[in-house]
């Protein structure tokens, strides 16, 4: 097991060598920069600032210092925040979309696990039929439009929450929900299905056979076999959650990474993008691995090699 | 319900002259999917029949044909010009000149919405058009070339299947600017992964069969063998895959204008108007409502048709993905 993480890991550099230079090189193949503004900067002052963030040497230069750079973990000052890093900027807002994120997929494993779990019990019951036309429509509500909704109904309207912002458990509730909603009904669209098939099989009518308790039944017998295919969901879900933090962070004015990204690729601040993109890249296989080898320990029929 | 005896009355168009058993295997699946009749003329037919028996899909395909419609009549049928401002007419709720209100400059949100729907439904079709050309292509060189190549060309599949495609997308918009002609290739080309998967197993499964076997046999030429006898059997897969990617971009659109990182003012798309909604829905909400409302039928119509489509043509897959 140890050794087939090594080789994962070492397998993380080549794609991010890759990841790294093609962004490096679109970057600075795109016209306009950062500092290209409505009024010509004077000569001297734009020479200094090119200066200042090596802009002056010639591209190789550039790229051999980026690369660098990076590889030692330095992803670089920030062009539009001149005096933060963007590690600075970063560590800032990571913890914040962390504490979202993962808020976002516990609401999304709860509700969608709940659900399937009911649904696949009950095969074309009321509740299978209630739960999955649910389903169906919360995937097709984009979360920039729920999460206004919600907005405007728990916090405008009746005042329960607040509005936007960061700071105590109450702000976390409803970005948490927009975020959440749509990967729930992922999540309990494959509950069910891992449920029916699990349902079925000879394992179970023993344990309903040996008389243990139908709560007993379904979640120490059947949920694991059941969830299987969900945590195999969880990487691409991951990946997901991410990505739609931008737009919640944007809706609800949390200070994370999502925000700083969007504000950073309108302004054009080129380090800060490409900073943005090599860390959630670099999250992103790391997850991926633990989800691999989370499945590996679940699943005892799959070998890791 | 096994064998030819459970096929029911044949429907008119479904006799050419040719005996149904001879192209439909009575065996085919007949336990394993209780739906399944065996008894159209070709799998088409009976894909076709399926489908119509399926009331949501029947229902979405209804409401995106409406919309479809309006979407391509808009010049026509949209009340006032789109980007005709009215300072003294600004944010107004639904009045009956103004049926679904207007925005703070006083423009007609219907007809912002039916603009709008050009723009969200270009996209949607022109991407995934382009995530189709990339995926099938790559899917069956990888699946046609086998061994090594088939090998490394799935593990670049694999490794871009863990990066964050939105940002990438992101850079592409900033970098090559954000006008729509890149934005419908900054969307296909992140989107062709799971369809050059897709593509690529029903290769290496169909290449082996034998009516592939024997055409190779009589001399068939490779390009023959893969376009004539390979892809149009893995048709289904596509095209229900292909049905489902269309949401997907619309969806990505959407959340990309809704950044302000999409389509540009005057332009509109819905997710420009959400966008412009959400900032105003404190005073007027009916400006996020509508939109938004517009999207999510539209999303939910094209899921119902995928859903549908999958089980009219690809029995085997359950639902839940």
């Amino acid at each position: 097991m140890l050794g087939y993480i090594l080789r994962r890991v070492t397998g993380f550099f080549p794609v991010l060598f890759v990841i790294v230079s093609l962004s490096f090189f679109m970057m600075r193949l795109a016209p306009g920069g950062p500092f290209d503004q409505e009024r010509a900067l004077p000569e001297q002052v734009r020479a200094n600032i090119e200066a200042r963030y090596h802009l002056d040497e010639p591209l190789w230069r550039q790229y051999l210092r980026y690369l660098g750079d990076v590889a030692q973990g330095d992803l670089g000052p920030s062009f539009r925040y001149p005096d933060r890093s963007v590690n600075e900027l970063l560590n800032l807002g990571f913890p914040v979309s962390l504490t979202l994120g993962l808020c976002a997929l516990g609401v999304a494993l709860t509700l969608g696990g709940t659900a399937g779990v009911l649904a696949g019990l009950r095969r074309n019951g009321l509740v299978d039929y209630l739960t999955m036309s649910f389903a169906l429509g919360g995937v097709s509500v984009p979360n920039f439009v729920l999460g206004p909704i919600l907005m405007l109904i728990f916090a405008l309207g009746l005042g329960w929450l607040p509005v936007a912002g960061w700071g105590s458990w109450r702000h976390l509730i409803l970005p948490s929900i927009t975020l959440g909603t749509f990967y729930a009904d992922y999540i309990a669209r494959l509950t069910r299905a891992g449920m029916l098939e699990v349902i079925g099989q000879d394992f179970i009518r023993t344990a309903r056979a040996k008389g243990l308790r139908e709560a007993t039944v379904v979640l120490r017998h059947a949920l694991p076999g059941a969830i299987l295919p969900v945590v195999t969901y969880l990487g691409p879900a991951s990946a997901a959650v991410l990505t739609g933090s931008v737009v919640v962070e944007t809706i609800f004015s949390i200070p994370g990474i999502g925000r700083y990204f969007v504000s950073s690729a309108l302004n054009r601040d080129y380090t800060m993008v490409l900073g943005t993109g090599v860390f959630y890249s670099v999250l992103l296989l790391l997850f991926n691995l633990i989800v691999d080898v989370l499945y590996a320990y679940l699943d005892p029929r799959v070998q890791v090699r | 319900m096994r064998g030819r005896a459970a096929s029911g009355p044949a429907p008119s168009q479904g006799t050419h002259g040719i005996p149904q058993s001879a192209i439909v295997s009575p065996e085919l699946d007949a336990g394993r999917n209780p739906q399944w009749r065996g008894s159209g003329a070709s799998p088409w037919h009976d894909a076709l029949r399926r489908l119509r028996r399926n009331r949501l899909a029947m229902l979405g395909l209804l409401l995106l044909a409406g919309f479809v419609l309006a979407a391509v009549l808009a010049p026509w049928i949209a009340p006032f010009p789109y980007d005709r401002t009215n300072l003294r007419y600004g944010a107004k709720p639904p009045t009956r000149t103004h049926l679904l209100g207007t925005d703070e400059l006083g423009r007609d949100l219907l007809t912002r919405i039916l603009y709008g729907a050009r723009i969200s439904f270009a996209v949607g079709i022109l991407a995934t058009l382009v995530s189709l050309t990339i995926g099938v292509t790559y899917g069956s060189i990888a699946g046609s070339m086998g061994g090594r190549v088939d090998h490394l060309m799935m593990r670049v599949v694999d490794i871009l299947y863990g990066l964050p495609f939105m940002f990438f997308v992101i850079i592409l918009m900033v970098i090559f600017g954000r006008n729509i002609l890149n934005l419908f290739i900054a969307l296909g080309a992140v989107q062709w992964l799971t369809m050059a998967r897709i593509v690529r197993g029903q290769v290496l499964s169909l290449r082996a069969r034998e009516f592939v076997l024997s055409a190779q046999a009589i001399g068939a030429s490779p390009t023959r063998l893969l376009v004539r006898h390979v892809l149009l059997n893995a048709l289904g897969p596509i095209v229900v895959y292909a049905t489902l990617t269309v949401p997907a971009v619309m969806l990505e659109e959407a959340f990309l204008s809704f950044l302000g990182l999409g389509v540009q003012p005057p332009m509109a798309s819905w997710g420009s108007l959400a966008s412009e909604g959400a900032a105003a829905m404190e005073t007027y909400p009916w400006l996020i409502l509508f939109p938004g409302l517009a999207l999510t039928v539209t999303l939910l119509s094209l899921n119902f048709v995928g859903d549908g489509l999958r089980d009219a043509l690809d029995p085997q897959v359950t639902s839940g993905r």
